[in-house]
């Protein structure tokens, strides 16, 4: 009975301030030294690959950043639901704060996927199956973005904001799998760009300490921002 | 609940009947689009006929999206919409109603108009069939989801574009697949695959899409 | 029969009224004054579920309808500050589709009637071409087909009519109410209306 209580009393903007101050300082502390750890696991500690020399270790940054964008997607997403379902406001003001984080991470995961592209395949884009949905993953974070801007009633923006989220995330997964289709229609069995070589331990390891790094950040850097939001509305 | 829903599908039939030009506008606008790619691109026959189903379906898909500003705005404007939203039928099926009517003059057209585009284009005659039915299929789809769009768009400055930059990446699927099922017949396999996956959005789409329009349409008129 | 308890409701930052609560029951009037941009229009609109209150509820017989949707929507005539009529449609064809979206039955023979007591014609006119008090008259004439619509709630009804539909709506606000109906309106104007029980909410 307490524990629901406690729950709703952080579920009000002006409660929640000060506890998001206090994470976020936590994770941006956490997010940093699992970035050192994991930067340096993928930097010097990982073998260097048969196939692509040195250039493919910046899988450790691409393929973090990939799996947090559609995360933090996902994660949006729910936020929205429950904003909209539960009519709370702090709910919306987390969607709108995980949104440009997500968009980051798209589009970090969109360069250094080009950066990789070059000296692996010769070309800065070769639409691959996964940076194509990517793209598209990333338009449908900056219309979340713009949709947001361009209404000025902020409970009319978290409104519109979590239906169109709603919608998006229902859609992603058949657009990735129409993404996937149309590059083996068009492209037949070319290698996958994104298909990291076969995984010793330690870059397993060294991707997973990022994926961490980035998870810690995006929890930092999305509190920050709906401190600033609550600081903005209330 | 049916006769709400006819009454909505005449009206804005009737209303496109007494404001042709609306109408005509976004038909010449997919046939100009899909007359400029030659021009871009040059006029050799092998590339015009391989890219024809595509130009065709971004054409198309074009067109349906410029089209989608006059779903709602004007209702909303002339203060109507609130009206429907308060009537005696539910919400969902007032915005079925409307995107069926705005199919039948928007995206209907379209799939007529496309042969003679991909006459244009020589693409060879037993594509034909293929490239109608997807289209078809798929015009709906354009018209259910860009509704969405609309709704969520009412009013807001920046409109057309901002309604482009949010529908555009839900449209993607809807075009793979049309466009695909085209080359895929091109490639002398069978579309029929494809064209279920349209059919099954299609299906989806007509479930799910209305209550959502609603739902966007009674945040939007807050 | 129209309950509100605790409304609040705040537009661009301000709170317009806060703990607001009246109820409305069958012959009864309510009129709802106040200044401009006091939250009359807001107000009306949280009553017929356009707009959901920050705070509060609105209950009809009872329930919330907040739950209630369609069958609430059926009991309740909305006349909002615009006429709702489409431009290129006529009159009466504008006429027949309210009703018909309403659910109401209305001949195209008592749709006409309606207009003409209004003093318009139902014939070939677009609305386009009537001017800006012809088509209030021409939204008006549709409570003359919604008597047996037990709510009726009007923002500003005699906002540019001229003395004789001014007149006219009056006789029809007075009519219903007599006949067991109850209506809330809103107006900045001081309006003379003989029927039933009058009650004031001032905002602001």
């Amino acid at each position: 009975m307490s524990a629901t209580i406690k729950w709703y009393w952080f579920a009000s903007p002006q409660s929640f301030f000060p506890l998001a101050g206090t994470i976020a300082r936590v994770c941006w502390l956490g997010a940093a030294l699992l970035a050192a750890g994991g930067l340096y696991v993928g930097f010097f500690v990982a073998p260097t690959d048969a196939q692509q020399g040195e250039a493919y270790r910046i899988i450790f940054i691409h393929v973090p950043a990939a799996w947090m964008s559609m995360f933090l997607y996902l994660v949006m997403a729910s936020w929205a639901a429950i904003g909209l379902a539960l009519n709370t406001r702090l709910s919306g003001m987390m969607a709108s704060a995980i949104a440009p984080t997500g968009a980051l991470f798209t589009f970090i995961a969109l360069w250094t996927g080009a950066l990789w592209g070059r000296p692996t395949w010769g070309a800065y884009w070769v639409w691959d199956a996964r940076l194509t949905s990517e793209l598209v993953l990333l338009f449908l974070y900056l219309g979340f973005m713009a949709l947001q801007a361009a209404i000025d009633d902020p409970r009319r923006a978290d409104r519109a904001g979590a239906l169109l989220a709603i919608v998006g995330v229902v859609n992603v997964p058949i657009i990735y799998y129409s993404v996937q289709w149309w590059n083996t229609l068009h492209q037949g069995a070319s290698v996958s760009l994104t298909r990291a070589p076969s995984m010793a331990s330690t870059m397993l390891a060294g991707m997973l300490l990022m994926a961490l790094a980035f998870w810690l950040y995006s929890i930092a850097a999305a509190l920050t921002r709906v401190r600033c939001i609550i600081l903005e509305r209330e | 609940m049916i006769a709400a829903a006819r009454c909505v599908v005449a009206r804005d039939l009737l209303l496109a009947l007494r404001r042709r030009s609306d109408v005509a506008t976004a038909l010449l606008f997919f046939v100009i689009v899909a007359s400029l790619f030659p021009l871009g691109i040059g006029a050799e026959p092998n590339l015009l006929r391989a890219i024809a189903p595509g130009v065709i379906w971004v054409a198309a898909l074009l067109s349906s999206m410029l089209s989608l500003g006059r779903l709602f705005a004007a209702d909303h404007a002339d203060g109507t919409l609130e009206q429907m939203l308060l009537g005696a039928a539910p919400a969902g099926v007032v915005a079925a109603a409307k995107v069926l009517a705005h199919w039948l003059v928007s995206g209907l057209p379209l799939v007529a108009i496309a042969p003679l585009i991909a006459l244009q284009y020589d693409l060879p005659a037993p594509l034909y069939g293929t490239l109608v039915l997807s289209l078809l299929l798929g015009t709906p789809v354009l018209s259910l989801i860009g509704a969405v769009g609309a709704a969520l768009t009412l009013g807001l400055r920046g409109g057309g574009v901002l309604l482009s930059l949010l529908v555009l990446p839900l449209y993607v699927p809807v075009l793979i697949f049309g466009a695909g099922s085209v080359d895929m017949a091109a490639a002398g396999l069978s579309p029929q695959g494809q064209l279920q996956l349209l059919a099954a959005m299609l299906v989806a789409s007509a479930a799910f899409a209305p209550w959502a329009i609603a739902a966007a349409l009674r945040i939007s008129t807050e | 029969m129209l309950e509100a308890a605790d409304l609040e409701c705040e537009r661009g930052g301000r709170s317009l009224f806060r703990g607001l609560s009246f109820a409305v029951s069958g012959g009864e009037l309510l009129r709802v004054a106040g200044a401009n941009g006091s939250g009359k229009t807001s107000l009306l609109r949280i009553l017929c579920g356009l707009l959901s209150p920050d705070a509060g509820e609105v209950r009809w017989h009872g329930a919330p309808i907040h739950g209630l949707r369609e069958e609430y929507a059926r009991q309740l005539v909305y006349l909002g500050h615009a006429p709702a009529v489409k431009d290129d449609l006529t009159a009466g064809e504008n006429l027949s589709i309210a009703c018909t979206l309403a659910g109401l039955a209305a001949s195209p023979q008592a749709a006409r009637e309606a207009l003409a007591r209004f003093g318009l014609p139902a014939g070939e006119i677009p609305v386009r071409r009537l001017s800006q008090g012809q088509r209030r008259r021409a939204a008006l004439a549709r409570l003359l087909l919604s008597g047996t619509v037990p709510l009726w709630l009007l923002d500003e009804p005699f906002a540019a009519l001229d003395a004789s539909a001014a007149r006219l709506a009056e006789e029809l606000i007075a009519s219903h109410v007599a006949g067991g109906g109850a209506v809330v309106y809103t107006t900045h104007q001081e309006a003379n209306i003989r029927a039933g029980v009058l009650r004031v909410v001032e905002l602001g």
